[in-house]
C-alpha cells in the first residue's frame, strides 16, 4: 500500500514536472535583471536569455538600398496620378517603390499594388498604401514626441508581411449563448490583448479608437466625486496589460507601482508612452478606420471594421521598435527629420 | 513494527464497527457510517454518521443553487462549449452589474440580475451554516468560538459583497464570481483606490494573516515535537512535572523567555485568525466610503517616505499639451 502511494505520487510529480515544463509562459532561466530605478521601488526589467536572443534575430534590419538623388526629374513629371509623393525625384520615388515592395509584398511583388497600368488605382491595396504612406509621413512629422528622431518607415510594422502581425479589430468577445444569460462585458476570457487575464478583452476601442479616459486613480486622499468605477479600472489596466506585452517590458518601466498616478515618481518613458496613445488614437480614427470601405470582407473584423493599430503592431515585444535602429535616416522620402 | 505513539502515527487505530457517537437529545444523525483507510491516513478514519438537519439540508441546496448560476452563466459566456468551458474555467466570470444599474435590485438578468441572485442564494447558504454551526456546537454542549471565528470571516465576505457596495450606493463596486476574475478584481481595486498596502487596516490584516501562520507553525511543531512524550494529551499531562506539556512550556521559555500555557495558546490562535479577516474587512469598508487614495492619505500622515529622484524630472503632459487623458 505505502509502495503503491509512494510510486503514485512520484509519477504524479513527474507528470506536473513535465507539464510545467511545456506549459506556455514557461521562460527558461536565466533571467537578465535591469534595475532603472531606486533601490527598493521595483523599478527593474526583466527579460531571459533566450528571449532576448530571439527578439534581437527578429529585429535585425532588412537589406540596405541605394540612396537616390533628391534631384533630378520629378516624380509628378515622370508619373501620372502621383499625390501623396510629390516632393520626391524620379529616383527617390522609384527607391521608395522598391523598398516598400521589399517591406510590404516581397512575395507579391509590384502586382499587389499595381496592375500593368501604373497609374491604375483599381486595386484597393494601392489605395491604402498610399494613404499609409501620407501616415508615416504625419507620423515622422508631427508625432516626434513619441518617436523621435529614430521615425518610423512601412517595415516597423509591416516586417515583409502585407498586413502588419499585430493590428486589432473591435472585439465582441467570445461567442455567447445570449437571451437573459449573463455577457459580462466581454469580462473573463484570456487573450493576447489582455495579457492572458480576466481583464476586459477589448481595450483597444475605447481607449485607442475612443478617448476614454484612462486614468481610474483617485486623485485625493478623500473622496470628492464619484470616482472611476472598478470595471473601468479594469478596462485601463487592460490597455496597461497590453502595453506592458507588447513592449516587452513590466509595469515599473514607467511607473513607480507604489503610485501609478504620480507622474513625479515616474520614469521619463511614461511621457512617451502617453504621447504614443495620443498617436495611436489620431493614427485610428483619421487614417485607418477610415480606409473601412475599401477593404474585402476578409480583411475586416468580426464587426465589420478595418484593422487598427496598437502599440504591438510597432513594438512587436521591445520597448523601442526595431531595437531603435532608425531606418528613417536612410529614407528621408518618408518623412520626417531627415526631410526637414 | 511500527507501533503505536501517538495521532500522528501512521499506525491506524480503528473498531470493528463505527462508533455512532454520544446519544444527543433531539440530534438524529444518519445510521450511515464507515471506514476509510486514505482518509485515515490525515485523520480519523471513520466517516460518519453525519447531522445535517433542516439548516444544514436548506445551507446545501441554497449553495447547489448558487453553484448552478454561476456555472451556468459561466457555461453560457462560451456558448455552452464544453471544451471552452473547461480550458477557459479559471478566467470565466460572472461579473456584477454595470455602475448605471447603482444598486438596484433588480437590474437585467443579463447585465448583472444572475450576479445578485447568486450573490442572494450564497449569502443566505453561508449563514444557514453558520447557524447550524452554532446549533450543533451548542447540542454538544460546547462553546460557539467556532462559530464566532466563521463570522469574522463572513463579515468580510459580506463587506466585499454587500454592505460596502451599498454603502458606496452600487452593485459594480463588489466582487466578481470567478478565479482570476476575482484576483484581478482584487488588483484593480488597489490600483484604483491608489495601493491598498498604506491602509492601516490592511496593514494590521496582513499581521494577522502572516502572525496566524507563524503562530500554526509555532503550535505545530511544538506539539509534533512532544508528540514522543505524549503531549498531544494536553489535558492529562497538564499539571504533572516533567510531561510533554511542561517541556513544551520549558522549550519555549528558554528559547525567547516566554511561553503561552497550553489553553493561552489556543487563545492567541483564535484571536489572530479572527482578527485577519476582523481588520481587512474594515479596511475594505473604508475604501472608497472615506478614503479615495491610500498612497496620498499615506503621504498626508506622514507613512509613505519619499525615494531620492533617479530620473530627470517627469510632468503630466496632459497639463501642457492639453491630450485627453
Amino acid at each position: 500500500m505505502r509502495l503503491a502511494f509512494s510510486l503514485l505520487g512520484i509519477v504524479v510529480a513527474t507528470l506536473l514536472t513535465v507539464a510545467m515544463l511545456f506549459t506556455p509562459g514557461w521562460v527558461r532561466p536565466p533571467i537578465i535583471s535591469t534595475q532603472t530605478g531606486y533601490r527598493g521601488t521595483g523599478q527593474e526589467q526583466l527579460i531571459s536569455a533566450q528571449n532576448k536572443r530571439i527578439l534581437e534575430a527578429a529585429n535585425a534590419l532588412p537589406a540596405p538600398i541605394d540612396k537616390a538623388s533628391p534631384s533630378g526629374e520629378r516624380a509628378t513629371s515622370a508619373y501620372k496620378n502621383v499625390k501623396v509623393l510629390t516632393d520626391l525625384s524620379t529616383d527617390e520615388f522609384n527607391r521608395l517603390m522598391v523598398a516598400i515592395t521589399q517591406w510590404v509584398s516581397p512575395d507579391q511583388g509590384c502586382a499587389y499594388c499595381h496592375t500593368d497600368d501604373l497609374a491604375d488605382d483599381g486595386i484597393y491595396t494601392k489605395i491604402v498604401a498610399r494613404r499609409m504612406i501620407a501616415m508615416t509621413r504625419d507620423i515622422n512629422k508631427e508625432w516626434t514626441s513619441h518617436v523621435g528622431d529614430v521615425g518610423v518607415t512601412c517595415y516597423t510594422c509591416h516586417r515583409g508581411q502585407p498586413v502588419p502581425k499585430n493590428v486589432w479589430y473591435e472585439n465582441p468577445g467570445a461567442r455567447h449563448a445570449g437571451g437573459m444569460a449573463a455577457h459580462n462585458y466581454g469580462f473573463g476570457h484570456p487573450s493576447t490583448s489582455n495579457g492572458t487575464t480576466a481583464l476586459p478583452v477589448d481595450p483597444f476601442t475605447p481607449h485607442l479608437l475612443g478617448d476614454d479616459n484612462i486614468r481610474v486613480v483617485g486623485k485625493t486622499p478623500l473622496p470628492t466625486t464619484q470616482g472611476a468605477s472598478i470595471q473601468q479600472t479594469e478596462q485601463s489596466y487592460a490597455l496597461m496589460m497590453h502595453m506592458s506585452q507588447a513592449l516587452g517590458v513590466n509595469c515599473t518601466f514607467c511607473h513607480n507601482s507604489r503610485a501609478f498616478l504620480d507622474w513625479s515618481q515616474s520614469a521619463p518613458q511614461r511621457t512617451a508612452a502617453w504621447n504614443g496613445l495620443q498617436m495611436m488614437r489620431e493614427v485610428n480614427a483619421v487614417y485607418l478606420e477610415t480606409l473601412k470601405s475599401l477593404y474585402p470582407a476578409n480583411r475586416l473584423g468580426p464587426l465589420g471594421d478595418s484593422p487598427k493599430a496598437n502599440c504591438g503592431t510597432c513594438h512587436q515585444g521591445v520597448s523601442k521598435p526595431l531595437y531603435g535602429q532608425s531606418m528613417l535616416q536612410d529614407f528621408p522620402e518618408l518623412g520626417g527629420k531627415a526631410a526637414r | 513494527m511500527a507501533y503505536y505513539q501517538n495521532i500522528f502515527t501512521q499506525v491506524q487505530v480503528r473498531a470493528d464497527a463505527p462508533h455512532p457517537g454520544v446519544p444527543v437529545p433531539g440530534m438524529k444523525r444518519t445510521s450511515w457510517a464507515t471506514f476509510s483507510h486514505l482518509l485515515g491516513r490525515i485523520g480519523n478514519a471513520q466517516i460518519g454518521p453525519i447531522y445535517l438537519g433542516y439548516l444544514g439540508t436548506l445551507s446545501l441546496v441554497f449553495g447547489f443553487i448558487a453553484f448552478e448560476i454561476i456555472g451556468l452563466n459561466m457555461w453560457a459566456s462560451v456558448n455552452w462549449d464544453p471544451v471552452q468551458f473547461v480550458r477557459q474555467l479559471p478566467w470565466l466570470a460572472l461579473e456584477p452589474p454595470k455602475p448605471q444599474y447603482g444598486i438596484k435590485i433588480f437590474p437585467p438578468l443579463s447585465e448583472g440580475g444572475w450576479w445578485l441572485f447568486a450573490g442572494f442564494f450564497l449569502t443566505s447558504s453561508v449563514l444557514l451554516w453558520w447557524w447550524r454551526m452554532y446549533r450543533r456546537a451548542r447540542a454538544l454542549g460546547l462553546g460557539t468560538h467556532t462559530a464566532w471565528a466563521f463570522l469574522s470571516a463572513i463579515w468580510l465576505y459580506l463587506v466585499l459583497g454587500f454592505i460596502r457596495p451599498l454603502l458606496m450606493g452600487s452593485w459594480s463596486e463588489a466582487v466578481p464570481f470567478g478565479i482570476f476574475p476575482h484576483l484581478d478584481w482584487t488588483a484593480a481595486f488597489s490600483i484604483r483606490y491608489g495601493n491598498l498596502f498604506y491602509n492601516p487596516f490592511h496593514m494590521l490584516s496582513i499581521v494577522f494573516l502572516y502572525g496566524s501562520a507563524l503562530l500554526f507553525a509555532m503550535h505545530g511543531a511544538t506539539i509534533l515535537a512532544v508528540g514522543r512524550f505524549g503531549g498531544e494529551r494536553e489535558i492529562e499531562q497538564i499539571i504533572d512535572r516533567g510531561t510533554a506539556s511542561e517541556r513544551a512550556a520549558l522549550f519555549w521559555r528558554w528559547t525567547m523567555g516566554f511561553n503561552a500555557t497550553m489553553e493561552s495558546i489556543h487563545r492567541w490562535a483564535w484571536w489572530f485568525a479572527v482578527l485577519c479577516p476582523l481588520s481587512g474587512g474594515i479596511g475594505i469598508l473604508l475604501t472608497g466610503t472615506v478614503v479615495d487614495n491610500w498612497y496620498l492619505w499615506g503621504v498626508l500622515h506622514g507613512i509613505a517616505p519619499e525615494y531620492p529622484h533617479v530620473f530627470a524630472p517627469v510632468v503630466d503632459p496632459a497639463l501642457t499639451t492639453g491630450g485627453a487623458p
